[in-house]
């Protein structure tokens, strides 16, 4: 296994491919237009693959949610305002229990933002982001493996849970070079039934969201709950660095955790016991691994390229275990390893 | 010995439809459910129903279907064709879904020249949501929400769809017609037959308008919705053939477009 130097969006595109993503439906929007371009070039290439840049986002998620229901692995990709506009689809999958991979390359925001990088859509993605009962298992990648090992495991766990899967990084991700191996994907495991192919001589199947009435539409809600649970149960990732000896815990993901790393380096340079905890998967949330992290550290700072997203969840997990503090550079500033670490230092001063 | 002379469509369920009396939908729904029989595609089928009077078509259609959201039916259909090539690919939609909502999704997929079907009822009037304007509701229409009549300057014009999409080089068969009467009735058939055999001998992207009556939401009984299609609707919306690029290819196994 060689590893290949490639960037951040290229990367996503070649491991769903690799991964037998055979339908990708896209709309140009920076900083993922790579994304975009390279599926454009490879996708037509490989036998059964289907590429289509549609007339918007909108179009795109829901000429997928058409391909996933006849059984095909299926992804779109777009930034920031580009996901508002996917919701819509992105709610039908959740309730019609469509498989789909959905990148979201986040650009500072709200409205139309800028092109830098930055993490506030972490909200849409992990409360559902569009109408109704439902919640899309979010990853957050930190390195360009990490892009390419969750991207495969995206594919699976969509099957596995018939739901849509969002990977969730920004514009430093998606552009950044790394060298990365391709890992051998898993066989698929997904089953004909769910699959609308034509009834043949059969009964025919149809998939739908509208339930009209209330108390079947009340069971839909609560079967897809019950699934939920499960996911939450099953499905959490977080990375723990230098944790062991810590007494300040830094929360963070992606480019954010990237920053934290650094930063730590620092500290512990000047002797400052900091660690990080990361979550890599941010629906569902790591809560309990979080909270027993509070056994032993009883000082955290949630650092977020945002004013405050994640830090909510935080709060939910360690309210009344843990002191919690904040920095956020929202609207697509990323601070460098040096600001975060003096920022620290005030902190651990303090510490109790 | 008797002869069984008229029956259900196979491809049409044991159900009792929801439509109200003197709806159109009913009628569009038997037809294409005869034209699946009679191409026998209904294994090979996969139908994209829309939001509006027609959401319900799934209880009707008995082939595999995907209700789409409002709009997007051909987004839908476009992902379902491309991945399966060879199944027959339709999206049934009304005035708001295809020409409101949907515009940007219907038109692009015509554009691309999908081959796909698209059966689009025009009844001027946005049923399942109680009457509001449509973006076919004639100039001086009243409705919901034009209690005063549809005015040019504020509510703009009807949007003429098979002139529209007519000329959009991506598309193959267009044709509009209208259900007001037996005649009227076989004719819309043999368009439906038409645009599906199209698809299935990959010619192109096919759209068949059909001029659909809504006693309820024009306040008209049944007799005077047929007549307002002939004296008032197909003024604005002339019925007819807007493009036919399948003239001059040789077909087989199609019956006699009269």
């Amino acid at each position: 296994m060689n590893k290949i130097l490639m960037s951040g969006n290229n990367i996503i595109a070649e491991a769903a491919i690799r991964a037998g993503c055979r339908f990708y439906a896209g709309y140009p929007i920076t900083p993922q237009n790579e994304l975009t371009e390279y599926m454009a070039e490879h996708m037509r290439n490989v036998p059964g693959g289907v590429f289509i840049q549609s007339e918007s986002e909108i179009a795109a998620i829901h000429m997928i949610i058409g391909a996933s229901a006849t059984g095909t692995r299926v992804m779109t990709s777009s930034s920031s305002p580009g996901i508002s506009l996917k919701q819509e689809g992105i709610s039908s999958m959740a309730a019609c229990e469509l498989p789909g991979v959905i990148v979201n390359i986040m650009r500072g925001g709200p409205g139309l933002g800028n092109i830098r990088p930055a993490q506030g859509d972490y909200f849409q993605a992990t409360r559902g982001g569009g109408h109704g009962d439902y919640r899309t298992i979010v990853y957050g990648p930190a390195t360009c493996q990490e892009l390419a090992d969750l991207t495969m495991d995206a594919f699976d766990l969509a099957d596995k849970y018939r739901t849509p899967v969002m990977i969730l990084a920004d514009g430093m991700m998606g552009q950044m070079m790394e060298p990365v191996i391709f890992k051998k994907p898993k066989p698929r495991k997904y089953s004909e039934k769910f699959m609308l192919k034509g009834a043949g001589a059969g009964k025919s199947k149809f998939i739908r969201g509208l339930i009209l009435d209330a108390i079947e539409m009340e069971e839909h809600n609560w079967k897809l709950e019950r699934k939920y649970k499960i996911i939450v149960d099953n499905e959490t990732l977080h990375e723990e660095h230098r944790t062991d000896d810590a007494e300040f815990v830094i929360v963070a993901y992606g480019t954010a955790a990237r920053i934290a790393k650094g930063a730590i380096k620092r500290l512990r340079d000047n002797g400052m016991k900091v660690g990080l905890f990361r979550p890599i998967t941010l629906w569902p949330f790591p809560e309990l691994k979080l909270r027993a992290l509070s056994g032993k550290v009883k000082n955290f700072l949630v650092f977020e390229m945002s004013t405050g997203q994640m830090l909510e969840d935080v709060r939910l997990t360690l309210q009344g275990y843990a002191n919690i503090e904040f920095h956020g550079r929202p609207g697509g500033v990323v601070p460098t390893p040096a600001e975060l670490a003096n920022v620290i230092a005030r902190h651990y001063d303090k510490k109790d | 010995m008797a002869k069984k002379v008229f029956g259900r469509p196979k491809s049409l369920k044991e159900a009792i439809y929801h439509y109200c009396p003197g709806c159109g939908h009913s009628i569009v729904h038997r037809l294409v459910a005869e034209v699946i029989d009679e191409l026998d595609i209904r294994g090979i089928t996969i139908g994209v129903p829309p939001a509006g009077c027609a959401v319900l078509a799934y209880n009707y259609f008995d082939v595999d279907m995907i209700e789409a959201q409002h709009g997007r039916g051909p987004a839908t259909a476009t992902g379902i064709k491309r991945s399966l090539p060879d199944r027959i690919v339709f999206s049934y939609q009304g005035d708001g879904d295809l020409a409101a909502i949907g515009i940007a999704e219907s038109f692009h997929a015509a554009n691309r020249g999908e081959n796909i079907t698209v059966i689009f009822i025009n009844n001027a009037v946005y049923g399942m949501t109680g009457g509001q304007m449509a973006p076919t509701t004639m100039l001086e229409q009243k409705t919901t929400t034009t209690p005063a009549g549809r005015n040019r300057t504020l509510d703009g014009y009807p949007v003429k769809v098979c002139e529209l999409f007519s000329q959009l080089r991506g598309t193959t068969y267009i044709e509009r017609c209208t259900v007001n009467s037996p005649a009227s009735v076989n004719k819309t058939k043999k368009a439906i037959k038409k645009a599906f055999q199209c698809q299935i001998d990959g010619k192109g992207f096919s759209l068949i308008e059909i001029l659909s009556p809504c006693p309820t939401n024009w306040k008209l009984n049944a007799i005077d919705s047929c007549k307002w299609i002939d004296e008032v609707m197909s003024k604005e919306f002339p019925l007819g053939v807007f493009k036919d690029n399948l003239a001059p290819v040789k077909k087989t196994g199609e019956a006699d477009p009269c």
